[in-house]
Formats: C-alpha cells, structure tokens, sequence
C-alpha cells in the first residue's frame, strides 16, 4: 500500500510538469490550430536559466523560479511575433512545420551558444531534503511541484473565467471568426495565450531539471511531446483537460515503471503514446473535449 | 452613414463583387437580396473587413474602412450578426452578451444594456447562466442578434437572420427587426427571404453574380413584377 501511495506520488509530481506544459499547448492549440513543437524546448531555456539563477551565490532561490517565468513568458511572446504571427491565415500544416523548425533553432542554438554537453542541475540543498508522511517520501521539491501547481492553476482558471482577456480567449478557441467579429483582436489573444503557456514552461523548466538534475539542449523535446499527449487525452482545448491529462499521465508513467518488472521500464515513452492511441480509439475527442461539429 | 462605392472583391481567381454601390443613411433599414452566390454575405463580409476589396472605398461615417482590420471597424461603430449565429455555444448567455460589449468601457452601461437586451428577449433573460449551446436555433438567433447589439453599433450588419428557422420563429425574428427599426437602429439586412425582408426594410438593392441590378424603394419593388417573379414566388 505504501509503495503504491509513493508511486501516485512520485506519478502526481512528474504529470504536474506536465500539467503545466500542456495548459500551454492546448491555448495555443485552442485558438491557432497550432501544435507547438517549440514548446518543449522553452522549457529547456526555463531550465537552463534557472541554472544560472541557482549556480549563482547571489541570486536567492525565489529568482530560479521567477526568472524563467518571467523570461520565458516574454520570450514565447516574441516567437508568436516573429514565427507564428505572419502565418496568421497560412494553412495549419505551414505552422507545424514552423514550430519544428523554431524548434530545431532553439535546440542547436543552445548546442552552439552553450554547450552541447549535458550539465548536472543541482538544487540547494533544502530543497533536496526529504521527510516522510503516512510512509511517503517526498522531498521539499515535490512540496514545491504541488503548491506551486496548485496556485498557478487556481489563478489561471480564475482569470479564464472572469477576467475579460481570459473571456475573450475563450472566445477565441471556439470560433475564431465570431470573436473577431465581436471586436475582439485576435492578435492580443494569441499574445496572451503565448505569454502564459511559456511563462508556465518556464516554471516547469525550472521544476523539471531539478527534479532529474541534469540538463542539456534536447531535454525539452519529449516532455513537450508527451505533453502534447496529456493535452490530447484531456481534450485539446481544454485546460482543464489538459491539467487532467496532465496530471493522469505522470501517474500512468510512473506506474508503468513502478509495477512492472524493472526490463520494462524502458518502454515507458513507447507505452505513454501506446495510451494516447488507446484513448483517441476509446474518445477521439479526449476526456473533456468537444468535437469540432459541436463547436460550429 | 455608409457608402460603398464601387466595390469589387475577389476570392483568389473568383471575382465575387465587381463593383457594387449601396448606400444606407442613418435611421434606414436597407435589405440587400439575391440568389446564392449572388455576392450578399461577401458585401457584409468586406464590410467588416474579414475579405479585402481589390479596388473600391468603403466609406463609413466620412471614414474610409477598407484595410481596417475587424476588431478596428468594430470600434468604428459597426456590428456584424454572421450568418449561421456563430455564438459562442459553451459559454453561457450572459458571457455572450458580455463578450458583445468587448471593447466598451464603462461597466454599468454594460449592466444596464444586458438588462435591456434581456427585456427585449425574455426567453434569453430566463437562461443567464445556462450554455448558449443549448439555446434553439430561434433564440441562438436572438443572442446573435442582441450580442451585436450590446456593443451599441451605429450601422448593424445581419447576415441571413432568418436562415434555417421555421416560419413561427422566423416571424418572430422579423418583429424584432421591425422593433430595432422603432428605436432608429440603422440596418443592413441580407435575406434570401425577400418577402419579408422588403417589407420591413426602406430601400432594398438586388444583387446577382457580383453586380446590383436592380435598387429603390422596397415598397416600389415589392410591386414590380420581375422582381415578384424572380424573389418572391410570386406571379
């Protein structure tokens, strides 16, 4: 019972990061129709930042999260501007290939500019530090995973669903036409919906690294991907979804490797995307999605 | 209030308009009518600046519109009720209704404008906070119709208002036309249901394959014996 509780553990910790990438892609997908292969690799930057926050002496450690948020936040604002925006009206196979190749700069850009070598990440140490609950081990980053998950969530889906910005993205995602017939621009939407999505990458890149404590330039592509997944299991377009998605995902992860002889353990990527074509043979619109018939 | 002058509009190779002229002042109803594919929904669409003219000027209170982009001829005064509705199906009536005054300020108005878009169609005034989803198509019909409203347009543009609704219902949208007309709200109404639409509009223009072939008074028109022949069904 015990070892099953550290695994749900363990599986809520790991699918909160990806909870977190995925709130990103499924905005960003809401409205443009976009799947944002670059999204991972904010996450990367994130986590690459953060390392210079924390190797630093003078920095404290409220700056490893902060700094990449903010940073990252502004930086998916500026690839919106520069890659996504003058395809606005392009097909949406034009932006899938964009965002692989936005992808591709941002990955042999950082080999380049930094360092192709993979660095170690390491936490100060209270944050490393572990106590036990009900015979759960958990360390002062999980604690942190947790809080930090949970307030983003409670602040994101209030301003979802009360602010005017967040009214006007929903707007957006389920007819594009009609908001900017309301007056909406849908420049703004789209803006915000990239500052968020990669100010919350941001935060998970800083949450990712220190949880496997090491870093390196392609570390953000398969989270993205599987990110994408948890998105897609949810309900693209949902965020809601997407933090379920998310969320469910780590746990059935984490699971994979838990219970299952020790040699299967390196087929948990084949078996999350083994799940994703389940659930899209079972739901092909996810767990909270809305089939685009219902949305015209 | 607003001038189109010589409007030709084309989709890739496909010339849709080639130069249409209409005219509406303030206070008018004005009905545009045709067949399909006769260029209706391309007119308002250019309008709102969703299609760009290949040549001609959209003048619309001494401004000139053309190259706005929509949420900027929104601000401009204008409103647009698409065809199809297009409302926001899984949000609830009252967002709708907010969401039409998006770019206005002053949140009381706002308030005070919902509560009158609310008495002038009860059935929406019953279901503030259910999903606009599942309204009927009539009263999906009227949250369109008061959504452009709440943003207080000079010029409403309604595109097919009465478009797959049956004929109970479809009355019911045309009293509301003729309701919008009593409080001076100035109209540009495409129909295919031109009976109707000439009785309730001013002026009417007819519009086949991208060209105005035939415009006056409705109430001339409605007498004129192509025209019965031809729209009405009527011989």
């Amino acid at each position: 019972m015990t070892y099953f509780l550290q695994q749900l553990a363990n599986g809520l910790a790991l699918g909160s990061i990806y909870a977190l990438l995925a709130i990103g892609l499924t905005m960003v997908y809401g409205i443009l129709r976009l799947i944002n292969f670059a999204h991972g690799d904010l996450m990367m930057l994130g986590s690459y930042l953060a390392a210079v926050m924390i190797g630093s002496a003078y920095f404290p450690i409220v700056l490893a999260v902060l700094v990449p948020t903010v940073i990252i936040g502004m930086f998916g604002l500026l690839v919106e501007r520069v890659a996504y925006r003058p395809l606005r009206g392009a097909p949406e196979v034009a932006l899938l290939i964009t965002s692989l190749g936005v992808s591709r700069l941002i990955q042999n850009s950082t080999v380049l500019g930094i360092s192709p070598q993979p660095r170690s990440f390491r936490l100060p140490g209270d944050l490393t530090e572990s106590f036990t609950v009900g015979g759960i081990r958990l360390t002062q980053l999980d604690l942190l995973t947790f809080v930090l998950v949970l307030v983003l969530m409670v602040g994101l889906t209030t301003f979802i669903n009360r602010s005017r910005t967040g009214m006007a993205m929903r707007a957006s995602s389920e007819n594009l036409q009609a908001a900017r017939l309301i007056g909406i621009n849908v420049n703004h939407v789209v803006g915000a919906a990239f500052l968020i999505g990669s100010a919350l990458a941001g935060v998970a890149g800083f949450l990712w690294a220190g949880r496997y404590g090491i870093i390196d330039p392609f570390m953000g592509f398969l989270p993205g991907l599987k990110a994408f997944v948890a998105a897609v299991i949810g309900g693209i377009g949902s965020i809601r979804g997407a933090v379920v998605g998310g969320i469910l995902l780590g746990i059935a992860e984490i699971g994979f490797v838990g219970f299952l002889p020790p040699e299967y353990s390196g087929f948990r990527d084949a078996f999350v995307f083994g799940l994703l074509l389940l659930v899209l043979l079972v739901r092909p619109n996810g767990l909270f999605g809305t089939s685009e018939i219902e949305r015209a | 209030m607003l001038e189109l002058e010589d409007l030709h509009v084309s989709y890739g190779k496909i010339v849709a308009l080639r130069g249409v002229s209409i005219s509406i002042a303030e206070g008018e109803i004005v009905t545009v009518v045709g067949g399909n594919g006769a260029g209706k929904t391309t007119t308002l669409r250019t309008i709102s600046g969703i299609l760009r003219p290949t040549s001609g000027r959209i003048v619309f209170k001494g401004r000139d519109l053309s190259g706005l982009a929509t949420d900027e001829v929104v601000k401009a005064g204008l409103a647009h009720s698409p065809e199809g509705r297009l409302i926001f199906g899984r949000m609830t009536i009252a967002e709708n209704l907010r969401l039409g005054a998006y770019n206005r300020k002053a949140s009381v108005d706002i308030k005070g404008d919902m509560d009158r878009m609310y008495e002038m169609f009860p059935v929406l005034g019953q279901r503030r906070q259910q999903r606009a989803g599942t309204l009927s198509g009539g009263e999906q019909q009227m949250l369109a119709i008061g959504r452009s409203l709440m943003s207080r347009p000079d010029l409403l543009l309604m595109d097919e208002p009465s478009l797959g609704l049956a004929p109970l219902v479809v009355a019911q949208i045309f009293e509301v036309i003729v309701e919008l007309r009593e409080q001076g709200v100035t109209i540009l109404l495409v129909e295919q249901n031109a009976n109707e639409a000439l009785r309730v509009s001013d002026r009417t223009y007819v519009l086949e394959t991208g060209l105005v072939t035939m415009q006056g008074p409705s109430e001339a028109l409605l007498h004129d014996p192509q025209l019965r022949t031809a729209y009405l069904g009527l011989d």
